[in-house]
C-alpha cells in the first residue's frame, strides 16, 4: 500500500492539458460542453463501441483516449458494456459479413434517442479491405452515420478533437 | 540438416518413403515432394523427428496452369534452424487427401479452412465445421480461394451446430460476439455445472475479411501496407514477415544497419504490448493503479514509437530491402533516455503487482495450460515458452539477436502467473536488446539496398510478441503476388484458451484470456 501512495504522489496528475498541444481550446471548449453534455444527454454521453473486422489499431487507440493522459472522461463522455445504456454507437472496421447481424443487433437494442459514429478508414468505405468477397464497406449503406473520425487508427488526441467539435455544434444547435 | 540427412530421417521411419524431389533453395528451408498417397505419411513422419507441430498448412490453386491443387505442410527444425515444406499435387478431379488430423491435432484447424476456402475435402477427418465462413451467411459451394472465385452463388445457408454438453445441472452460458469491453469480436460458449467450467467452445471468424485474396494480383508495396492491418497491434511483425519473404525472393542481402533498426521497432513493439497485457491482467482483477500505471508506460511507447518512425504503430516503416525509418543521433538519444524512464516505471509496475498479495493469489495457479496440451495444440510463441516449450525464432533464426546474447524467457508451470512472468522477463530483455542495438548502430548507415521482386516462393516469418507470424509467398514472373498464406500466432493458441479455463469459473474467464491476449483479427485474416 505504502508502495501504491508513493507511487501515485511520484507520478503526480499526469492528464495533458489539451489545449497547449493544439491551437483550439479544446480544454475549455471540452469543459464547457460538459455543461451542455449535462443537459442534453441526462449529465454523461454513454458510448458503446462495436468492432465489425478492425484490425484492432483501432480499439487501441479509442482505449488510449481513455486512459489517465488523454482522460476522455472528465468532459462527461464514458464508454459503456451494454448498448442498453449508450446513447451512441461507435463502429469499427470494415463490416466483415459476419458481423452484419451483431451489428444491427447492437444498434437496435439501443433505446432512442441514439446516433452512430464512425471510426477508422476501414468503417467508412472498407478502406483496405474495400472490395473483399467478405466485406460489407461502408457503415453509412446499413446505419445511419451522424459522425465520422478519420485516421487509420485516429489518434487519441484526434478521437477528442474530433467527437468535441461535434458535440458542440450538435448540443447549441 | 540437408535435404539428404532429411530424407535418410524420415526413411527409419517411414522404410518405403520415396521423394519425387527435394530442393533447397535458401539456406534456411528445405522442399520436398512427395506423391499424395504418402504426404500423411510423411508428414507424420516429421512431427515424429522434429517432436514438433506442424506450423503451416495450406493450398494453392494451380489449375489454371497446371492443372492441379497443391498442398504445402510447413515443419520447423529449431535446433538445425531450418523450416521444412511438405508438398504434395492434388488433382482437380475429386480433389481430396487423408486428414492428418487425427494423429496430429494441430493440423485439424488448418484442414478445415482449406476445406473451406478451397473445397478440398480431407478425408476422414474428426471435425469438419467451417470456421471462418459462417454458415448463416456463406453459400456451402462456394470456395474463394480458388483462382476461378468470382462472388458467392447459390448453395444453402444453415444454422451452425455447437458442440454440446448434456447432463443434469449443466447450463449453458453464450457470450459475444459483441463483448463488454473495448475488444474484438468472437463467441464463446461455456458450458458449467456449477461455478466451474466444464467445456468452453469458441467460436471466431467475426473479423473475416477475405485478406489472402486481397492480397492476390497486389504489387508488393500496396501489399505491404496490407500487411500491417492484419493485426493492428503486431503491425511492425507482420510487416517484418511479409518482407522477409520478399527479400529471399529477391535475393537480396539487407544492410547490418537495417537489421538492428528493425530488431529496435520489433523490440519496441513487444515492450508496448506487453506492459498493455500486464495492465490488462490487473485490471481483470479489479487492481486498477497498476492498470492506471501500465497504460501510461504504454502510451509513452507509443509516443517514443511516432517520435522515432512517424507513426504509433510503426506503421509505413518496412519496405522492400530497408526501413524508411533512420534512428540518427538526436533519436537516438530520445530513445535512451525514454528507455531510462520506462526501465524505471516499469520496475516499480512490477514491484506493485509481485508485492500485492491479493493479485498474486488471483493469477497463481489459475488458468493453467499443461505442457503435453500445449505440445498437441500446436501452442507456439509466449503461450508456449509459459507452459515450457522452449521456442523463440530470435533465438534460433537471427544474427542480431544471437550477436547480442539473447536470452529466452521460459516457464514451467502455465498458469496465468508464469504469463505474466514471461511478460516482465521479456520487457526487461527487450530494454537490454534495444540497447544493444542502437550501441551498433552507425551514423551514415545505409537503410535501404534497392531490389527487384522476381518470381518465386519463399517462407517469411517474424517472432512477434505472441509468437511466429509466419508467410508463406508465391509471386509471379511479374512480380506480383499470386499466393500468400498468413498464419499469426494467434491461429495456433486460441484453442488452448478453451483448455486453460477447464475447473475455473467463469468470473476468471476474462484474466485467463487477458493472460493469452489473443488476437481475433489475426486469426480470422
Amino acid at each position: 500500500m505504502m508502495h501504491i501512495l508513493k507511487n501515485r504522489i511520484l507520478k503526480g496528475v499526469v492528464t495533458k492539458h489539451i489545449q497547449s498541444e493544439l491551437s483550439e481550446e479544446i480544454e475549455t471548449t471540452g469543459l464547457e460542453l460538459k455543461s451542455l453534455i449535462q443537459k442534453k444527454f441526462g449529465r454523461s454521453l454513454h458510448i458503446r463501441e462495436v468492432d465489425t473486422g478492425s484490425c484492432g489499431a483501432c480499439e487501441s487507440e479509442i482505449i488510449s483516449a481513455n486512459n489517465p493522459i488523454y482522460d476522455l472522461q472528465r468532459f462527461g463522455i464514458s464508454f459503456v458494456a451494454s448498448p442498453r445504456h449508450a446513447d451512441a454507437l461507435l463502429v469499427t472496421g470494415p463490416v466483415s459479413k459476419n458481423m452484419l447481424i451483431a451489428l444491427r443487433k447492437t444498434y437496435e437494442a439501443m433505446p432512442e434517442p441514439k446516433f452512430v459514429i464512425t471510426c477508422g478508414d476501414c468503417a467508412l468505405d472498407g478502406g483496405l479491405f474495400k472490395g473483399s468477397y467478405y466485406v460489407e464497406g461502408a457503415v453509412k449503406d446499413i446505419l445511419l452515420v451522424a459522425l465520422h473520425i478519420p485516421g487509420c487508427p485516429p489518434s487519441p488526441l484526434s478521437i477528442i478533437q474530433v467527437l468535441l467539435e461535434f458535440l458542440r455544434k450538435e448540443t447549441l444547435r | 540438416m540437408d535435404s539428404s540427412e532429411l530424407i535418410s530421417g524420415i526413411k527409419k521411419k517411414l522404410p518405403d518413403f520415396n521423394a519425387l524431389s527435394a530442393s533447397q533453395n535458401y539456406p534456411d528451408e528445405i522442399c520436398i515432394k512427395v506423391t499424395q498417397q504418402i504426404f500423411k505419411d510423411t508428414c507424420h513422419a516429421l512431427y515424429k523427428m522434429f517432436s514438433f507441430p506442424v506450423m503451416m498448412f495450406f493450398a494453392l490453386d494451380e489449375r489454371k496452369e497446371r492443372g492441379r491443387f497443391v498442398i504445402n505442410s510447413v515443419f520447423l527444425d529449431f535446433r538445425s534452424a531450418k523450416w521444412f515444406i511438405v508438398s504434395a499435387d492434388i488433382p482437380q478431379e475429386n480433389p481430396c487427401f487423408d486428414s492428418l488430423a487425427k494423429s496430429m491435432h494441430s493440423a485439424s484447424l488448418f484442414e478445415r479452412e482449406i476445406r473451406e476456402m478451397f473445397g478440398i475435402e480431407p478425408k476422414d477427418s474428426p471435425d469438419l465445421r467451417r470456421l471462418n465462413l459462417h454458415d448463416e451467411v456463406w453459400p456451402f459451394g462456394s470456395y474463394p480461394l480458388r483462382k476461378d472465385f468470382k462472388a458467392a452463388e447459390g448453395g444453402d445457408v444453415r444454422d451452425y451446430k455447437f458442440g454440446r454438453v448434456d447432463g443434469e445441472g449443466v447450463f449453458e452460458v453464450p457470450v459475444g460476439p459483441v463483448h463488454a469491453g473495448i475488444i474484438g469480436p468472437g463467441h464463446f460458449r461455456f458450458s458449467v455445472a456449477g461455478e466451474p467450467i466444464i467445456n468452453l467452445e469458441l467460436r471466431l471468424g467475426f473479423t473475416h475479411r477475405g485478406v489472402e485474396k486481397l492480397f492476390e494480383g497486389k504489387a508488393y508495396s500496396g501489399a505491404i501496407r496490407l500487411s500491417e492491418c492484419i493485426s493492428g497491434d503486431s503491425s511492425f511483425a507482420h510487416s517484418l514477415a511479409f518482407t522477409h519473404a520478399l527479400e529471399k525472393i529477391s535475393g537480396v542481402s539487407i544492410f547490418a544497419q537495417v537489421a538492428y533498426l528493425r530488431g529496435v521497432f520489433l523490440e519496441l513493439e513487444r515492450m508496448y504490448n506487453h506492459v498493455n497485457d500486464i495492465g490488462g491482467i490487473a485490471i481483470d482483477v479489479g487492481f486498477s493503479f497498476p492498470a492506471a500505471y501500465a497504460s501510461i508506460i504504454k502510451e509513452a511507447i507509443l509516443q517514443l514509437n511516432e517520435k522515432l518512425s512517424g507513426n504509433r504503430y510503426l506503421k509505413n516503416v518496412n519496405i522492400l530491402g530497408g526501413v524508411l525509418a533512420d534512428i540518427d543521433e538526436a533519436k537516438k538519444q530520445i530513445l535512451l533516455d525514454s528507455l531510462k524512464n520506462l526501465k524505471q516505471d516499469f520496475k516499480e509496475l512490477a514491484k506493485m503487482l509481485y508485492s500485492s498479495v491479493s493479485f498474486m493469489d488471483r493469477v497463481d495457479a489459475t488458468g493453467v495450460l499443461r505442457r503435453k496440451t500445449a505440445e498437441d495444440l500446436g501452442v507456439v510463441g509466449l503461450a508456449g515458452r509459459a507452459s515450457g516449450i522452449p521456442i523463440d525464432l530470435r533465438k534460433h533464426f537471427s544474427w542480431v539477436y544471437k550477436e547480442a546474447k539473447f536470452k529466452i524467457a521460459i516457464q514451467e508451470s502455465g498458469d496465468v502467473l508464469a504469463r505474466l512472468r514471461i511478460r516482465i522477463f521479456e520487457f526487461e530483455e527487450s530494454c537490454r536488446l534495444i540497447e544493444e542495438f542502437v550501441g551498433k548502430l552507425s551514423i551514415d548507415g545505409k537503410i535501404r539496398v534497392s531490389a527487384i521482386l522476381k518470381e518465386g516462393s519463399a517462407l517469411g516469418y517474424a517472432e512477434g510478441w505472441r509468437g511466429p507470424v509466419l508467410y508463406w509467398l508465391k509471386t509471379d514472373s511479374a512480380g506480383l503476388i499470386e499466393r500468400c498464406k498468413i498464419v499469426d500466432p494467434s491461429f495456433h493458441n486460441w484453442q488452448a484458451l478453451s483448455y486453460a479455463v477447464l475447473g475455473e469459473i467463469i468470473p476468471d474467464f476474462p484474466l485467463c484470456n487477458k493472460s493469452f491476449d489473443l488476437s481475433y483479427s489475426g486469426n480470422d485474416l
